[in-house]
């Protein structure tokens, strides 16, 4: 149960299913291959035929259509056969287990399982149990990973600011909950990031995230003097409910990125946000939408990205 | 039947000596040590060159699943797996399905246990009624039945006045009752010790705190109702600091750990292994060093296997998800000689923590090896390896943490009540 | 083995090239080669139109065996393919692999009025029915060799290497 199951023999990439021991080379591959990607997409034919033939199995336990939508458009623009499927997880269909779901997919000849669920480690059980043609990609197990979601915030970051090595990098928000920041705090210590911080009240912030090479801060000034990149993480409404936090409200006054929490931050600083946002708890329109902000940028280079792992993994 | 074990290494965890000698078994007790008695003549001899003989195990909580759980596992498996452990005489605790909480119950199954004619089956009752935490259950009679003491966990203790009244209700008739320091609260919706670990897999955390809030609650309690307590499967560092302070005034309490919780810890989990979610949860390293001092001196007093037979539908599931609980009858004596080398304590100390001092805490003779004694007995190999597998365990639950891995120390016979219970047979596949 | 001076070479394609084309035809070099000699006849024929540079990594026939590799890099056509005279420029042609794989991705940008093909060497060995137009030079090497372009200091030079045969 200890084997690193994403990298088969010869260091090749078999799975992605986290950013956590994921090397630096293969990251930065799949950087550069999505930079091609990036090109295919502003010509007219945005498609190419390199996973001609292959089954694509958008398997999403946890219904996103955002997600999905671009997995969808990234498969497609390989020439790859997708199929989806939205497994509710009422308790009607509890009755076929995961792995029984799993497995009648694999006979209907899936080369590549897209998952997501509400539970961490979802997807490595589903990657320990198919067969050694199949690939699977998680995007997003519960509280654990996002990386495809990383590896785009990797590359926008790369494209706006050139390097790694020197940046200061700030986290927002509700990081106890997010597989996201997980993610981006792996990917980010790989890269060389020399200062990643992590903003937010104790009730949100994980027991020991600082072991995971992060600084803590919970008073937002501080934590963004001089940051070159900040990252807001989306609040969810059950946090209220759950004694995490008094209101939206609150949140927004501490936590909020205003534009004169975002002065400062270095005035070259870039707002990067994995969405869907939510206006007026972690972020103010005037920034949303402000020059600053790279969000929409994020989602264009989410698709390039994601046919770079794609189309990386499928050729392993 | 009369049995000769001849030539093997006895422990008598109870005086602490440890020689080589014959041992003579006669009409379900011991008949005599060294020399055969007069006019004994064995129907069988067992050559006990090179093994160890101690006194059979006593496991302090074994589920064998039943009434209810079936499914998961049944009286004839659960007990061959008792008996291929070593294990003579074992607590079963009351989370049945329905829950030990009527007389009936609990005498169908002793009375099952007891056709088997395998090792020892000592139930729980129930604190409350359906285990629910609100009522309480008819003690009294469920102690006719044979229920040796009364357990709720912790999980669902959640009004500290029922808990009281039901201590003070036991102690009316001096009953013990066993308690799993657990508040539910705290640990709402937890599966994994809030750490690192928990924090870099995204599992949602229960602290250390779920466990000495409740440990206080309960130790408190205690002073006030005079209750005797015993403490199921400590966790944590400062959970065993607090037993040892209690112990330190005086106070009558005793407490157990899980086997596994003595060598492992939430690292070990890995990428989301199941077979490492338990309950309490593995926790971390310091802990689980605070655990082996508790044991080296004495603050904790037994060691038992928590066995949990699940089966492969409830664990091949994302960690949250998955059934907690690993079977460990059969893992109990690996693990306690492994604890034993790794802590350099004699072995009939060590052996003592898994005889005699459960023994003590369930209020039962046994755990001595002297002439008179009955002949509850484990004959086992201390230096053979063998490689955990699921054609190796005869328990239906093959959910354990070791997996693939070799431990040393197996059962070559068990005796109960002077009968062979256990034969190890070299035709069983293992690898 | 008495290699030919591919300094030479370019100067005899770009000859060829400008005797045979109108000052409107767009070059479409290959990497890595294929950009550099692209480069060097733009240069020389003053051409107007901008050189496109393309990868063909998505387009090979041998993904399934060697997958993905590092290295690729992003193609870019800056000019209007439809209706383009094209000169797709090449280092070594050897199999035609490579330039049926060009082919497909230049018809993805749209449709040329035509596409020629120049190499600078033409090393035989074709699987495919792919000829060249403009060529420096034909070679003769062993099928486990391999022909390299190589630039230093902004000269160009032709080396044979022994290894595995690699399809051009």
């Amino acid at each position: 149960m200890n084997a690193n199951l994403q990298i088969g023999p010869q260091g090749k990439l078999m799975h992605l299913l986290t950013t956590e021991g994921l090397p630096a080379e293969i990251v930065l591959h799949i950087l550069d291959t999505a930079r091609s990607f990036v090109s295919v997409a502003e010509r007219e034919v945005k498609k190419v035929p390199l996973l001609r033939g292959k089954a694509i199995f958008n398997l999403f336990f946890e219904p996103s259509t955002r997600t999905r939508t671009t997995f969808e458009i990234a498969a497609k623009r390989l020439s790859a056969d997708v199929v989806n499927l939205n497994i509710a997880t009422s308790s009607q269909t509890k009755g076929e287990r995961l792995l029984d779901t799993v497995a009648n997919l694999t006979a209907m000849h899936a080369d590549m399982f897209i998952v997501r669920h509400s539970q961490s480690g979802a997807a490595h059980l589903i990657a320990r149990n198919v067969g050694p043609e199949i690939h699977v990609i998680n995007a997003g197990d519960g509280r654990h990973a996002h990386p495809t979601q990383a590896l785009l915030d990797m590359f926008t970051i790369r494209h706006y600011k050139g390097e790694f090595r020197n940046l200061r990098v700030a986290i927002v928000g509700d990081v106890l909950h997010s597989r996201v920041a997980r993610s981006e705090i792996h990917a980010l210590t790989t890269l060389g990031v020399p200062e990643v911080r992590v903003i937010g009240p104790r009730t949100l912030l994980p027991t020991q995230v600082e072991n995971l090479g992060v600084q803590v801060f919970h008073d937002m000034g501080a934590g963004l003097k001089n940051v070159d990149v900040v990252m807001m993480l989306r609040l969810q409404q059950e946090r209220m409910s759950g004694a995490l936090l008094p209101s939206a409200a609150e949140f927004f006054k501490s936590y909020g990125l205003t534009p004169d929490k975002l002065a400062l931050a270095r005035p070259d600083a870039i707002v990067m946000h994995p969405g869907p946002l939510n206006r007026g708890v972690e972020i103010d329109s005037a920034v949303a939408d402000g020059r600053q902000s790279v969000i929409l940028p994020q989602v264009t280079f989410g698709i390039a990205v994601r046919m770079a792992v794609m189309g990386i993994l499928a050729g392993n | 039947m009369n049995i000769e074990i001849r030539n093997g290494r006895l422990i008598d965890p109870a005086s602490g000596s440890e020689r080589v000698q014959s041992l003579y078994v006669a009409e379900g007790r011991i008949a005599a040590l060294g020399t055969a008695p007069v006019g004994f003549k064995a129907e069988r001899v067992l050559d006990a060159s090179g093994l160890t003989v101690c006194p059979g195990l006593v496991d302090l909580s074994a589920r064998l699943r039943e009434p209810g759980l079936e499914h998961k596992a049944t009286l004839e498996s659960e007990m061959q797996a008792a008996a291929a452990g070593g294990v003579t005489s074992l607590v079963c605790p009351p989370d049945t399905d329905p829950p030990l909480d009527e007389p009936g119950l609990v005498e169908m199954l002793k009375f099952r246990a007891r056709s088997l004619n395998q090792s020892r089956v000592y139930p729980l009752g129930a604190l409350t009624q359906g285990l629910k935490g609100e009522r309480l259950t008819e003690m009294a009679q469920l102690h006719d039945a044979g229920c040796v003491a009364f357990s709720q966990p912790g999980a669902s203790m959640t009004d500290n006045q029922v808990l009281k009244r039901s201590l003070e209700y036991a102690t009316t008739f001096g009953f013990a009752v066993w308690l799993r320091p657990q508040d539910a609260t705290l640990s709402r919706s937890g599966v994994a010790h809030d750490g690192e670990v928990a924090t870099r897999l995204g599992l949602s955390g229960i602290p250390v705190c779920a466990e000495t809030v409740a440990l206080s609650a309960i130790l408190i309690l205690v002073r006030a109702t005079g209750a005797r307590v015993h403490l199921c499967r400590l966790s944590s560092a400062e959970g065993v600091e607090m037993v040892r302070e209690a112990k330190r005034a005086g106070m009558p309490v005793t407490c157990d750990v899980a086997a596994y919780h003595v060598h492992l810890s939430d690292v070990d989990i890995g990428y989301f292994d199941s077979n490492c979610n338990l309950i309490p949860p593995l926790r971390g390293l310091r802990d689980r060093d605070a655990l082996r001092a508790g044991l080296n001196d004495g603050t904790i007093d037994a060691i038992c296997s928590d066995h949990a037979p699940v089966e492969e539908d409830g664990k091949q599931l994302p960690f949250a998800e998955a059934e907690p609980g690993a079977t460990g009858l059969e893992l109990l004596l690996p693990l306690t000689l492994k604890w034993a080398r790794e802590a350099r304590i004699p072995l009939p100390v060590a052996l003592a923590r898994v005889t005699t001092a459960p023994a003590r805490v369930l209020g039962l003779p046994g755990g001595a090896i002297v002439p008179g004694a009955v002949a509850d007995l484990c004959v086992f190999d201390p230096e053979e390896w063998w490689r955990v597998a699921p054609e190796a365990l005869h328990s239906q639950g093959k959910n354990t943490p070791l997996l693939g891995i070799e431990v040393q120390g197996r059962v070559r016979y068990a005796l109960v009540d002077g009968r062979i219970v256990f034969e190890l047979t070299t035709t069983r596949a293992e690898e | 083995m008495n290699l030919p001076d591919a300094e030479s070479l370019v100067a005899k394609l770009a000859e060829e090239i400008r005797r045979d084309t109108g000052p409107s035809v767009a070059l479409v070099g290959i990497y890595t080669g294929g950009v550099w000699i692209a480069e060097r006849l733009h240069r020389i024929l003053g051409l107007a139109t901008p050189i496109g540079t393309i990868d063909v990594a998505f387009y090979r026939d041998d993904y399934k065996r060697t997958g993905l590799r590092p290295g690729v890099k992003p193609s870019d056509i800056p000019f209007r393919v439809e209706d383009a005279d094209i000169i797709l420029v090449d280092d070594v042609l050897y199999t035609g692999r490579t330039i049926r794989a060009a082919l497909n991705e230049i018809f993805d940008y749209g449709r040329p009025t035509s596409i020629r093909l120049a190499a600078l060497v033409d090393r035989g060995g074709r699987q495919l029915p792919i000829c060249p137009q403009f060529v420096g030079a034909a070679m003769q090497v062993a099928p486990e060799q391999s022909i390299e372009l190589r630039q230093e200091a902004g000269r160009f030079s032709l080396a044979v290497m022994s290894r595995g045969a690699r399809e051009a």
